[in-house]
């Protein structure tokens, strides 16, 4: 059983107008076997969240903690992060030239269990992995994510999700551009790597879609940088047929 | 001919040198001319001044029996009509050479071995003629390496005959105080097709003008450089690509790493489109990576072109650190940061090395990144963690 715990978490970005405040206080507790959607309007702070929660540089946090089992992650490396077992499926992942799939996904298996998979059961788990997703053996020996549709790199975020086997990912917005059936196989593969227990998911989301295929437990409205409710799935259904408007301007009363 | 006169017409430019066979017309650079502004001279004294050679490569190498080598008189490389010389270097080479050779492909002779020539040097001056005949329909690797001591001045011409194939290495391994400069020019016959790789991985300084026209319609080169500048290392490929008849094509690929104090690299990457080359092809890339600070790299594509009715033209260069998204997205994976810098350098130079086809020249290339990335104090993968 594993907790990720975010606590009043305050983060701020760097503009050419001085630093300006994204987050402004936020509080989510996740357990290993729950699904939490993340909803809320564009610039409300998602993307913000999952981006410094992983630690990407260009996000200051400026009060606030972010601990899994216990372990302060924000007083750890980005790498460091990863091994604690932190996953972040990015909504536009990276291109690498040179650097094979399989390269890295070896490479980063070993970095993450301090040794090296063993290469024949290895490389089965990989092409298995990548062909449940969709993607063919020779994505393997392509540079990672270089020349891949959009749709490609978000199935390859997924293979690696299954492969790595992180205590929590966070999924930023996965859906985004997927056609019917890519978000069907994307989410199947959410699915597996919720049924194999033990873990945790964070799904950000501007749409209901993806939440006919993986099933949230809780569903929060993020509105200018913090949490303003949360609920059920039922409150992902009322979003659908309401939308954001009423939490939007709740926020600009406040 | 009227189609050739047309062809090789003078247009007024700077941007673009003029060549010519006569040494008289390349005066001593004062270092303010345009093709010599980024070059430090002063290493250049002796092959620029014409001092007399007092040295010798030992050149060795194995050719294929069909295959057949002589000595090279400057008459014979103006005969040939190849290139004529773009800079004073290549001039005086021309003329003072005392070492040459001209080696002849057959037409038709299909050679599935790379042919590999080692030109070491013990030190002094030396000067270099050389000519290269590549026959009509014939296919062939060519690995020229250089290894080393030496102030090596040289004027290095390949005609490529019609419908031929050829891989052409030139590998610049010398010792840490080589000089070498000079001028690699190719003629590229009516369909035929070319790939150049050029590595400089070693020497004080390293002026290579790197030139291709074309003597046919249809002819295609692909032309890829790797370049490592460590401390005090000066590394300088200046290419142009005439594109002087219609219906041809050429890319061109060139990265570099460079590390240490005064570690210095220069890209020039002139594009000359003639009126008479419609229907043409063009792109021309070149990538710097500064590993530290302290070095300086100076990259300049130029496009000319003489007319519009082409398939397509551009280029592209950039000059940076580490890509910081890039090493996000591999750490997030838990790849330490040191590691994830290895690799995405490897990855840089991985692109263009496997390209080159020669599997010996390959590893030695690796091999030597190996050491670069060594010397940047990025550990060996999967070592530990920072």
């Amino acid at each position: 059983m594993s907790t990720l715990e975010i606590k009043d978490l305050h983060v701020e970005v760097e503009t050419e107008a001085g630093p300006k405040q994204i987050l402004k206080g936020v509080d989510l507790v996740i357990a290993s076997g729950e699904v939490h959607a993340i909803m809320g309007p564009n610039g409300s702070g998602k993307s913000t969240m999952a981006y410094s929660v992983a630690g990407h540089p260009k996000y200051t946090i400026t009060q606030g903690s972010v601990k899994l089992d216990g372990v302060e992650l924000t007083q750890l490396s980005v790498d460091q992060r990863a091994k604690a077992g932190l996953f972040l499926a990015m909504q536009y992942p990276i291109e690498v030239p040179g650097v094979s799939v399989a390269n890295f996904l070896r490479t980063a298996k070993t970095a993450l269990s301090g040794e090296a998979p063993k290469v024949r059961t290895w490389v089965k788990e990989v092409n298995e992995a990548m062909s449940r997703l969709g993607l063919d053996e020779t994505f393997s020996s392509r540079s990672l994510n270089e020349g891949f549709s959009g749709g490609e790199k978000k199935r390859n975020e997924i293979v690696q999700l299954e492969l790595l086997k992180p205590k929590f990912a966070i999924l930023d917005e996965t859906d985004s551009g997927l056609d019917i059936d890519a978000l069907r196989i994307v989410s199947e593969g959410v699915n597996r790597y919720m049924a194999e227990g033990g873990h945790g998911t964070l799904l950000i989301t501007h749409y209901t879609r993806i939440l006919n295929y993986i099933k949230p437990d809780f569903v929060h409205v993020f509105v200018d940088g913090r949490i303003v409710t949360e609920g059920g799935p039922e409150l992902a259904e009322n979003l659908e047929v309401e939308g954001y408007d009423r939490f939007v301007k709740m926020a600009a009363a406040a | 001919m009227s189609n050739l006169d047309a062809a090789t017409e003078a247009i007024a430019s700077h941007l673009h040198p003029t060549a010519s066979y006569n040494l008289a017309d390349h005066a001593l650079p004062t270092g303010k001319e345009e093709i010599w502004r980024f070059t430090p001279l002063e290493p250049l004294r002796p092959v620029l001044e014409g001092a007399s050679a007092d040295a010798e490569l030992a050149w060795s190498g194995e050719l294929p029996e069909q295959v057949s080598h002589a000595e090279l008189s400057k008459e014979d490389v103006v005969a040939a009509g190849a290139q004529a010389p773009f800079d004073r270097v290549a001039a005086v080479a021309l003329d003072h050479a005392a070492q040459s050779a001209r080696i002849d492909i057959p037409a038709g002779l299909e050679v599935a071995d790379p042919i590999v020539i080692d030109a070491v040097g013990r030190g002094g001056t030396v000067y270099g003629r050389t000519l290269v005949n590549v026959g009509a329909g014939a296919s062939v690797t060519l690995v020229l390496r250089h290894r080393g001591l030496a102030n090596y001045g040289e004027l290095t011409n390949i005609v490529v005959g019609d419908g031929a194939r050829l891989n052409f290495v030139s590998v610049q391994d010398w010792d840490d105080g080589a000089v070498h400069a000079g001028q690699h020019s190719i003629l590229i016959g009516k369909d035929a097709r070319v790939k150049s790789v050029t590595a400089s991985l070693g020497g004080k300084l390293i002026r290579l003008m790197e030139t291709a026209k074309y003597a046919g319609t249809g002819g295609e080169l692909e032309q890829f450089g790797v370049y490592f500048a460590d401390a005090g290392q000066h590394s300088e490929h200046r290419l142009f690509v005439d594109h002087n008849l219609p219906n041809t094509v050429s890319n061109v690929d060139y990265r570099g790493a460079l590390q240490g104090e005064g570690a210095n690299a220069v890209w020039i990457g002139d594009v000359l489109i003639r009126k008479v080359a419609q229907n043409i092809s063009t792109y021309e890339s070149n990538k710097n990576l500064l590993l530290t600070d302290g070095c300086r790299a100076e990259s300049v594509p130029n496009l000319e072109i003489e007319t519009g009715d082409i398939q397509g033209a551009g280029h592209s260069s950039t000059t940076g650190r580490f890509d910081d998204e890039q090493l996000f997205y591999l750490r997030s994976r838990g790849i330490p940061e040191a590691e994830a810098r290895r690799l995405v350098v490897h990855g840089f130079f991985a692109d263009i090395i496997r390209r080159i086809g020669v599997p010996e020249v390959e590893q030695r290339l690796l091999a030597v990144l190996e050491k670069e990335l060594d010397a940047v104090g990025l550990p060996a993968a999967n070592n530990e963690e920072n």
